[in-house]
């Protein structure tokens, strides 16, 4: 056993990009839920954009182009679930369910002509002077773009719906969807934006696996990352700052545990297999002391008759 | 993984219910571990069973459920499938071994073929390749390719299967560079591209300029091109997409004979149980293409290898070797029996860390 074969720099600057997917899809998910409606389909936007961002990718030689397609291609994937839950009226966890089987079976579909070829490379942005400070340089200003603008939404995120009216309306929505009506607000259309928001993010973070963290196509390649982004907002207790916490050290310690396999550490593998389960489930609900609950209104069905 | 489980196997019952008319063809019938489009060990078991098609037309029908994850829900898609009427089902994964045991109880008509396992019955036959003669070819490339004399290994499951091929490639590398170190890390899956990449990236961080790999994605040859100057083999296919770099060579499964003469074993009724281990020599197991960025006498030293193990005159587990606590294992000379292999749980000597149990 050797720790000093790790090197925390590149550890640190690993687990961002590690946690970058998980990130996207649940910050997504969150404003979805937020609005008080629970889409269990992320599994299913997340690999629908994974292969809608890396054809285009290929197609186009871009990979930013990829990245606007993937948003798209999770976006318009939700919109089935927007026919489905909020004009049928359908059972929400059923839709979700349904969504995630449904984007599985479409994407392999999609993506049978692009396996075992490479997408273009989007490069890490390396601004002068500042990326070369050691230690800070590689871990805050050597990343692909993506890394940032996942940062940037969660940021956003947490501002609108902090500081804004906007956010104030999504809130109210999501916790009491009668009195939103009463007052006038369009719950039906706050919550169509809401959800398809939430598949743009998941689109993304599926292209962020295909595109960057990989890079390649290859069927079920997200791998339940969107169950653990489903299962990272309710324990950030519906907090932007803490699925970004929980994303993290999620990434974190999925990063540390393959470290300290190769370091030869001798903690029995198993529990370095399920260590990033855990230990970002034990400090996300010992954080949750807070009382902080879901949104009232979360997986109920709104109708105006009601 | 489960809902992917429920779909296929919706799908799967439509499938055989259309198909449920043609009583006289044989139906062959295939459970899958992984997606077929994943590049390796899935794909070519799917290229197998495409060959079957291929060489009996009309007489057979088969059906495949795929991304079948190892545990209850293998049961439910085998009893699936024996319900619908195959007369033949092959399941291609180490966790399938007491799932096909327990089915092939309730269905003893039906003939089972359960791959890498070793638990067989009066319908239950096991087969299996002896992946590690071409990991013994590896083995030999990684060692003598290596600068930094560190070799990362990528294991899934810490079973006979794998460590087996960890000490083959291990034992082979060593005997051309006894400065090499192993560094091994265990994914616990066969199939997750960004697990699979993590693990590959980690080791390349960690020193390691040669990758070698037991899970099925072609995810650490990407990790691997994105470093630079680092190897990798293609692992139960070709993976030769990501020829001649960073993939120097690879191991090629080729299940599509055997898969033809056991359906025809079906088809005349001459079909009994057993246990088949095949390797180099009959053409089981294949090396890829040894490309041009390894020297052109490691090349002929590794075809070499390969040619003696496939006429027998070389066994890959020849002694004098020990285990990694020091104790005898094979005199000079001697070679393992079959049985050891099969069951192997320890490493060889200088080997670094434990085995999970």
């Amino acid at each position: 056993m050797d720790l000093g074969e790790i090197n925390p720099v590149l550890l640190v600057a690993s687990l961002m990009v590690a946690a970058t997917p998980l990130l996207l899809a649940a910050i997504g998910e969150l404003v979805v839920e937020k609005a008080g409606v629970l889409n269990l389909g992320v599994e299913g936007m997340m690999i629908v954009g994974a292969i809608s961002g890396f054809a285009i990718s290929v197609e186009t030689g871009s990979p930013w182009l990829g990245f606007v397609a993937a948003a798209i291609g999770g976006a318009v994937l939700s919109l089935l679930f927007v026919l489905l839950t909020q004009f049928a009226l359908a059972n929400q966890v059923a839709s979700g369910l349904a969504l995630t089987l449904f984007g599985l079976g479409f994407s392999a579909l999609m993506g049978q002509s692009y396996v075992g070829i490479k997408p273009p490379s989007m490069g890490d942005i390396h601004i002068p002077l500042i990326s070369d400070i050691p230690v800070v340089g590689p871990i805050l200003f050597q990343h692909d773009p993506i890394l940032y603008v996942g940062i940037a939404i969660t940021a956003a995120v947490w501002a609108v719906l902090k500081f804004t009216r906007l956010g104030l309306i999504l809130r109210a929505v999501g916790e009491n969807h009668d009195a939103a009506h009463a007052l006038g607000y369009k719950v039906i259309k706050i919550r169509i934006l809401a959800i398809m928001f939430g598949g743009a993010c998941a689109g993304l973070g599926g292209a962020y696996i295909s595109l960057i963290r990989v890079p390649q196509w290859t069927e079920g390649m997200t791998a339940g990352v969107g169950w653990i982004a489903l299962a990272l907002v309710v324990f950030a207790s519906w907090k932007p700052w803490r699925v970004l916490l929980g994303a993290y050290l999620f990434g974190g310690i999925t990063v540390l545990q393959l470290n300290l396999q190769a370091a030869g550490v001798a903690i029995p593998v198993e529990y370095l297999a399920m260590s990033p389960y855990i230990i970002t489930i034990l400090v996300l609900v010992i954080l949750s002391a807070d009382k902080s609950s879901a949104p009232a209104s979360l997986g109920r069905t709104f109708h105006a008759s009601h | 993984m489960k809902f992917t489980t429920l779909l296929t196997s919706a799908a799967m019952a439509l499938g055989l219910a259309s198909g449920a008319m043609a009583e006289d063809k044989t139906k062959v019938g295939f459970v899958y571990v992984g997606p077929v489009g994943d590049g390796g060990w899935t794909y070519e078991h799917d290229k197998g069973r495409q060959a079957v098609e291929k060489e009996f037309g009309d007489k057979v029908e088969t059906v495949f459920v795929e991304s079948v994850p190892e545990g209850p829900d293998a049961e439910r898609v085998m009893t699936q499938m024996a319900l619908e009427g195959a007369d033949l089902i092959f399941t291609t994964s180490f966790g399938y071994m007491d799932p096909t045991i327990n089915v092939a109880k309730k269905f003893p008509d039906v003939k089972f073929e359960h791959a890498t396992g070793y638990k067989t019955a009066d319908n239950v036959s096991v087969y299996s390749a002896r992946f590690y003669e071409g990991r013994a070819v590896q083995g030999h490339i990684a060692g003598k390719m290596t600068k930094s004399n560190i070799i990362g290994y990528i294991g899934s499951y810490p079973i006979p299967e794998v460590i087996r091929g960890i000490n083959s490639a291990y034992i082979h590398a060593k005997k051309v560079n006894p400065d090499v170190e192993f560094k091994i890390v265990w994914a616990y899956t066969w199939f997750d591209p960004a697990k699979e990449a993590d693990a590959a990236t980690v080791l390349i961080e960690q020193g390691a300029d040669v990758i070698l790999q037991h899970t099925d994605s072609t995810a650490p040859q990407a990790a691997a091109q994105e470093a630079g100057n680092v190897i990798t083999f293609g692992q139960a296919s070709d993976m030769s997409e990501y020829a001649p770099l960073p993939r120097v060579s690879s191991i090629i499964d080729n299940w599509a004979p055997y898969y033809i003469a056991r359906t025809k074993a079906v088809m005349d009724g001459t079909w009994t149980s057993s246990n088949t281990w095949d390797g180099i020599g009959a053409g089981m197991v294949e090396i890829g293409e040894i490309s041009d960025a390894v020297p052109a006498d490691v090349k002929e030293e590794a075809l070499a290898l390969k040619a003696a193990l496939a006429d027998g005159s070389y066994h890959a587990f020849t002694g004098p070797l020990k285990k990694q606590d020091g104790s005898d294992w094979l005199a000079e000379g001697e070679t393992a029996d079959d049985g050891t292999l099969a069951g192997m749980n320890f490493y060889v000597e200088g080997l670094e860390g434990e085995i999970p149990q």
